[in-house]
């Protein structure tokens, strides 16, 4: 194995946090959790982190995280001040009911860490949660990740400080949009989070997940969620990325579908220094359909890995992944998708599409689409491109006087515009698209605040083109 | 419900026929014992009077062997394979030297008449050069003097060691080094014979040239090794063939095809593989763990992959192109079938490394039984690789419901200029199709034949005439009855 000094250090360092800080605790937590974190430590302990040796972590490569000599916050943070005081976050004309998490704790006052609002709708601190609701986390809890791929997923089991927790009990549609911040503003900070999030029979929510740094200090951040979609259910998930250029993040996402259930998944990256997305679905009720978004947009040293890994295991499911991508400068990027139909999973739809524009000649994209099949009567496909502006269409708008640069922006922001326009919440459109814009003229490259909130959000950006000319 | 009873007899029936080539011929061998050690290394090189150079190449390969792992990546299972349970050479036993053709061992003879590749018949009637090799050893090679005259060198690989060892020692594992991997490095070690083809500059070769190779020996692995150079402005259609009798034992099948093409030159290269696939139960049958691997080293070069792979338990294959000439043209043409229980990891590498290099990927899979075929190939554009161009198309078609079929391209671009496109789709025969085909007449089972061959069509087109009526018989012994 791939072993460094950093690595062993760390290593070390989260194991002897596990002992000295998390495992006199197990007993006050609730059974299920506390099993888990003990096989999950067992795991990682055997296993050690993941490096560019091993199958799906070739193209991206950690050692910088590792050497980064990282720490956990082992208080808790003590609100003492509202979120708005540390970070700005907000849709013009778009209502969300914040949660946040701060440095891997639950960020709200004493009387806020866990509400029941009167339709039944629980929201809040998964720590406090487990044993509020036994019955919940012992149905629920770890089902999907038990099987650990690789070590962050297990750390975020065993280590998890904390994270949210969300239930939406059957029939209750959520009209109000829930929005997760995750923010670190502290150096050099390793955070493992865990959430679960359960919608019941026929239920709705829409759920918004941020991530935030709010300085230029580095930091690593391991979240891992669970998602429970009940029969007919709909979860609407959005994933909207935006850190400094020297931290890591890193983002398993578990999502398991019954009958009928709804999934539209949108995962925006716009900024980070290192990002990993990975995505599991399995779609373990008939009729069940996913639709996964992506979109990313990265410039200088910054790479992007995204995972994506959808389970047919069972038949007359539909999923539709569609990753976009635009890298500049020397960023890199890594597309990996894999669809696996199960031996029975018959009438099976399954689309998968990576398209990606390198601009510079230092950018770099490995794109691996994957499919396998153990079903007849089903219709996969999938496909994958790289490649550059088109030559012809550049010079069709500079022919009418489009300057170089304008026309470059129009054709880019086309390109991305079949991700952006399936948001279909149109305040948060409205600024995502503006936020394109904005970042495909450079003008974001380091958005200090949160990528929702930008300096003039009354004057939306336009890309100042005379159509009258085409 | 009854048609659709009807069509899985039909898909049965098309998918269970018997191997034609599963006997064994009575010829004398001579082996080396059992089991793989430096000894045996110097065993064979002796056996082949080798030069020193020749022998040190081997155990230094052997050396690198014995420190790496077996490939564990490939979506195939298998038992573990024992390397010492094997025996790695194994000649027909030579009465004397062969002169002409009549001279060859009539049992000999015979097999090859069996399998349809009578020497004596080609020689004459269709202008085919053949190299045939059997267990480890070429046998025969006919057209000798035709080639000569065009000054093309067309021997076996023990042939050209001895009288041109300049070529091979400037060109052997130049393209496919020992330690590329796990396989190479094993063949490295232990390749007995195959065959050696020089085409000097300008030279345009009159006639195919091509290779059959058969396993025969019980309990014997093969490991042949081909180098294939192709001069300035030359060009060559080379076949390849194999066989092997039925056995219920596992054979290995190791590999290694080295190919260079000069400034202008052209390759094209075809394959046909049929070795054992096992039984219906999926008992014996041959691992066929191959590299093979071309290097467009001139600009304007051209090499030109086509398989058709019908045989063998395992295949794990991946014919690549080197593309370092600039406007140099790599292609993969492939149809891949398997049945019953075999298992093919198939696929390709385009290693764009020139400017204006382009690349051509078209993979067919057929699955059907319980067996899994998996396209896996790689296109990688590095930075110098302005203005490359790749195109990739692999479907999958399944007959039953019992098969997998499963796709995993790796693309990488590491430079703004290139174009990569890769569509792949996996589907069944879709009913509308067969309704089509009935409506006008024609039966269920001329129809699935009508709708397979169309679709493996592209690639069987790109064959040399011999071996596309060849590849067409196997395609319709694999899924007997329909195709033809």
């Amino acid at each position: 194995m791939e072993t460094t000094k950093t690595t062993y250090i760390l290593k070390k360092n989260l194991t002897d946090y596990y002992y000295s800080v998390v495992a006199p605790h197990l007993k006050k937590e609730n059974h299920k959790v506390a099993e888990l974190r003990k096989t999950a430590m067992e795991y990682f302990v055997e296993v050690g982190f993941p490096h560019t040796t091993m199958e799906h972590w070739r193209g991206t490569n950690l050692q910088e995280v590792y050497n980064q000599n990282l720490k956990i916050k082992t208080e808790a943070e003590v609100y003492n001040k509202t979120l708005s005081d540390i970070f700005l976050c907000e849709v013009h004309g778009f209502d969300t009911r914040v949660i946040s998490v701060l440095n891997g704790f639950f960020y709200a006052p004493e009387n806020k860490q866990l509400v029941t609002f009167e339709n039944g709708v629980v929201a809040g601190s998964l720590a406090r949660a487990q044993n509020v609701f036994p019955q919940l986390f012992e149905k629920y809890f770890g089902l999907l990740t038990r099987n650990y791929r690789h070590a962050f997923t297990a750390l975020g089991d065993a280590l998890f400080t904390d994270g949210v927790f969300v239930y939406v009990p059957d029939n209750v549609r959520v009209e109000n949009t829930f929005q997760l911040i995750k923010i670190l503003n502290l150096p050099q900070l390793a955070t493992n989070t865990r959430n679960l999030i359960i919608l019941g029979k026929n239920s709705k929510l829409t759920f918004l997940h941020c991530d935030d740094s709010i300085n230029h200090q580095s930091g690593l951040s391991n979240t891992v969620s669970e998602f429970f979609i009940g029969e007919n259910a709909e979860l609407k998930l959005y994933k909207l990325q935006n850190l400094n250029d020297e931290s890591a993040l890193i983002n398993n996402t578990f999502i398991k579908q019954e009958r009928n259930s709804l999934l539209n998944m949108n995962v925006l990256s716009f900024n980070g220094g290192l990002i990993r997305n990975e995505i599991t679905v399995n779609l373990d009720g008939e009729g069940a359909s996913a639709n996964i978004l992506g979109l990313y947009l990265l410039d200088k040293c910054q790479h992007i890995d995204n995972q994506a890994y959808i389970y047919h295991n069972v038949p007359q499911c539909q999923s539709n992944e569609l990753f976009k991508g635009i890298l500049d400068d020397e960023a890199t990027g890594v597309f990996n998708g894999s669809i696996y139909v199960a031996r029975n999973a018959q009438q099976t739809k399954a689309f998968q599409r990576n398209n990606n524009i390198l601009m510079k000649p230092t950018a770099h994209i490995d794109t691996m689409p994957f499919l396998e099949i153990y079903a007849d009567d089903v219709k996969c496909s999938h496909g994958a491109t790289v490649g550059q502006l088109n030559t012809e269409a550049l010079f069709y708008m500079r022919q009418r006087g489009i300057s170089f640069d304008d026309a470059r922006l129009l054709l880019l922001y086309a390109f991305v515009a079949e991700v952006a326009d399936k948001i279909d919440i149109v305040a948060l459109r409205i600024s995502i698209e503006d936020m394109i814009k904005r970042r495909l003229r450079g003008e974001l490259s380091i958005c200090d605040r949160c990528v929702l909130h930008c300096s003039q959000p009354a004057k939306p950006m336009e890309i100042e083109i005379d159509l009258s000319k085409i | 419900m009854s048609d659709n009873n009807d069509r899985n007899q039909v898909i049965n029936e098309l998918t269970t026929s018997e191997y034609k080539y599963g006997f064994v011929s009575d010829i004398e061998t001579d082996q080396a014992p059992k089991g793989l050690s430096e000894k045996t290394i110097q065993f064979i090189s002796a056996k082949k009077n080798e030069p020193e150079w020749l022998l040190e190449f081997r155990l230094k390969a052997y050396r690198h062997w014995l420190t790496v792992k077996e490939p564990d990546w490939a979506l195939l299972h298998h038992p573990p394979i024992d390397y010492q349970d094997i025996i790695y050479y194994s000649a027909p036993k030579a009465k004397k030297k062969l002169q002409n053709l009549d001279e060859v061992d009539p049992d000999l003879i015979d097999t090859f008449n069996k399998l349809g590749i009578s020497l004596e018949e080609q020689k004459h009637l269709s202008g085919i050069a053949v190299d045939a090799v059997i267990d480890s050893v070429s046998v025969k090679t006919t057209f000798q003097e035709t080639l000569a005259k065009h000054d093309i060198i067309f021997c076996s690989f023990s042939d050209a060691v001895k009288h041109h060892p300049d070529l091979v020692k400037k060109y052997l594992g130049k393209v496919v080094p020992y330690t590329d991997n796990y396989f190479a490095a094993l063949n490295s070690a232990v390749f007995s014979d195959g065959s050696f083809c020089y085409i000097p500059k300008g030279v345009r070769c009159p006639i195919e040239l091509s290779t059959y190779f058969r396993i025969n020996a019980a309990n014997t692995g093969q490991f042949e090794r081909t180098l294939l150079i192709a001069c300035e402005g030359s060009y060559v259609s080379y076949l390849e063939g194999c066989t092997a009798p039925m056995r219920d034992k596992n054979q290995l099948h190791a590999a290694i095809v080295e190919i260079f093409t000069m400034d202008n030159a052209e390759v094209k290269y075809s394959t046909v593989q049929n070795w054992y696939p096992g039984n219906k139960e999926g008992k014996g049958g041959i691992y066929n763990f191959v590299t093979k691997r071309g290097l467009c080293k001139g600009h304007h070069s051209k090499i030109s992959w086509t398989q058709v792979e019908t045989g063998s338990a395992i295949t794990w294959k991946y014919p690549s192109c080197i593309l370092k000439g600039d406007f140099s043209v790599g292609e993969f043409y492939s149809v891949a079938v398997t049945n019953n229980y075999q298992q093919a990891d198939t696929g390709t590498k385009m290693i764009h490394l020139g400017k204006n290099t382009k690349s051509t990927i078209i993979s067919k899979g057929i699955s059907a039984g319980k067996s899994n075929n998996s396209y896996r190939g790689m296109v990688r554009i590095s930075k110098n690789a302005d203005n490359a161009r790749n195109f990739s198309q692999c479907d999958s078609l399944l007959l039953g419901n019992q098969c997998g079929a499963h796709t995993f391209p790796y693309i990488k671009s590491g430079n703004d200029t290139a174009i990569i496109e890769h569509e792949a789709t996996t589907s069944k025969i879709s009913d509308d199709q067969l309704f089509y085909c009935q409506q006008r007449c024609i039966g269920k089972e001329k129809a699935i034949g009508l709708i397979v061959n169309g679709y493996a069509k592209q690639v069987l087109n790109k064959l040399p005439m011999e071996y596309a009526m060849e590849a067409r018989k196997l395609l319709a012994i694999t899924l007997e009855g329909s195709v033809g």
